[in-house]
């Protein structure tokens, strides 16, 4: 599992829109019971985000930040899709 | 016989403004479509990825929720039936309502009590005509609708649905909705949003498989986060096709009625010919009758 790609694929949506996507290192995300980071070979899982902020590493380029308010997420073989109600990205690097 | 010219006038004139009209309509239909299917696009994979939650949440971990478990029996249901705020869209809102009509005949035939849940000012005249009851409804925006409102549907059913029969609550949930195919073909469709039937997709090759989730904080609390939210998007999915259809569909009607509305214009230019021709003919046939008539004298 480790030596498999080592990268995350990420996929932000919200209820009416496509958010972001695309490749990252790492995601750190607040679930109701508490922070969680996800590495590139995380076990499968489905959480209930909490409101607040949302951090991708991504490959290439600046962190970046989203906030979400409510909603969950789940990671399965690398892929981490983040089903926000509503969310915007705080992206200052393209801001 | 001038009288009968101006008439063919004036019926000409106003059928041209009409056309304009429909023309106009036609355009902004036609205009509006594009977005309509944007928007139906791009709510996608939202529904996908709540879609594919729910079904690994319900499929895997044997969870008894109210909301994935059959009542032994259904003795009340609800019915969410979505048509247009507008008319001038052919028959959309009357094949809908057709639709939920023989939803709600074959409910009671079952001998299950329907209660109706309205969206567009279509659905509340034919109730309201009917003198029907209906419990809520829903106007304004049909032609573009916004998640709030699915929101709003969402919790009115989901609160309903989480009562005890006796205290008034329902069994069951259906939506009637028109299921945009393509652009010549809108389906009125229905579909029962709770108790949920998760559809178990085939999976096609080892990825399709839903992995085993570990769940934060517990299955249940999941679950009970997950499904208002799957509630929520299936109803905007269908608010949105049903936009997207009702665009479709008036669309298709103003261009039936701008044609009809220049073949009509066709019609009475060449009647409105043929009575200024009589009105000529009869002119000089007078004055021909009159000049022999004085030369005899």
């Amino acid at each position: 599992m480790a030596n498999e790609a080592a990268e995350l694929e990420v996929e932000i949506v919200a209820a009416d829109h496509f958010v972001w996507s695309g490749a990252a290192t790492l995601v750190k995300a607040r679930t109701a019971e508490g922070e969680i980071g996800i590495l590139p070979g995380h076990s499968p899982v489905l959480a209930i985000l909490a409101p607040g902020e949302l951090g991708i590493n991504p490959v290439n380029g600046e962190r970046i930040n989203v906030t979400v308010d409510g909603g969950f997420f789940s990671v399965d073989s690398n892929r981490v899709v983040i089903v926000a109600d509503n969310a915007t990205v705080n992206d200052l690097a393209t801001a | 016989m001038g009288a009968q010219i101006r008439v063919y006038r004036q019926k000409i004139a106003s059928t041209t403004s009409m056309q304009k009209i429909f023309k106009a309509m036609e355009l902004i239909a036609a205009s509006r479509i594009g977005k309509a299917r944007t928007r139906v696009a791009a709510s996608l994979p939202y529904a996908n990825a709540i879609t594919r939650a729910v079904s690994a949440v319900s499929s895997q971990s044997e969870i008894e929720h109210p909301l994935t478990t059959e009542p032994e029996q259904i003795r009340r249901a609800a019915v969410v039936v979505m048509t247009s705020d507008r008319g001038l869209a052919g028959a959309y809102s009357a094949s809908i309502l057709k639709q939920a009509q023989s939803l709600t005949e074959l409910l009671r035939a079952d001998g299950k009590e329907v209660r109706h849940y309205l969206v567009g000012r279509k659905a509340q005249a034919y109730f309201d005509f009917r003198s029907l009851s209906y419990e809520q409804v829903w106007t304004g925006g049909t032609d573009a609708p916004a998640f709030e409102v699915a929101r709003e549907i969402g919790d009115a059913v989901l609160a309903d649905f989480n009562t005890a029969y006796e205290e008034g609550g329902v069994d069951e949930i259906h939506v009637v909705y028109t299921r945009f195919k393509s652009m010549v073909t809108q389906e009125p469709t229905v579909i029962r949003l709770l108790p949920l039937e998760v559809v178990e997709e085939e999976a096609v090759s080892e990825s399709d498989l839903l992995p085993l989730y570990e769940y934060e904080p517990e299955p249940e609390q999941v679950l009970d986060a997950l499904l208002p939210r799957y509630i929520e998007s299936r109803i905007f999915a269908a608010m949105l096709q049903s936009a997207a259809s009702e665009l479709a569909a008036r669309q298709r009607a103003m261009k039936s009625a701008g044609d009809n509305a220049s073949d009509l214009i066709k019609k009475y230019t060449r009647l409105r010919n043929n009575a200024r021709q009589a009105e000529i003919t009869q002119e000089l046939t007078e004055i021909v009758g009159g000049a022999d008539a004085l030369s005899a004298s």
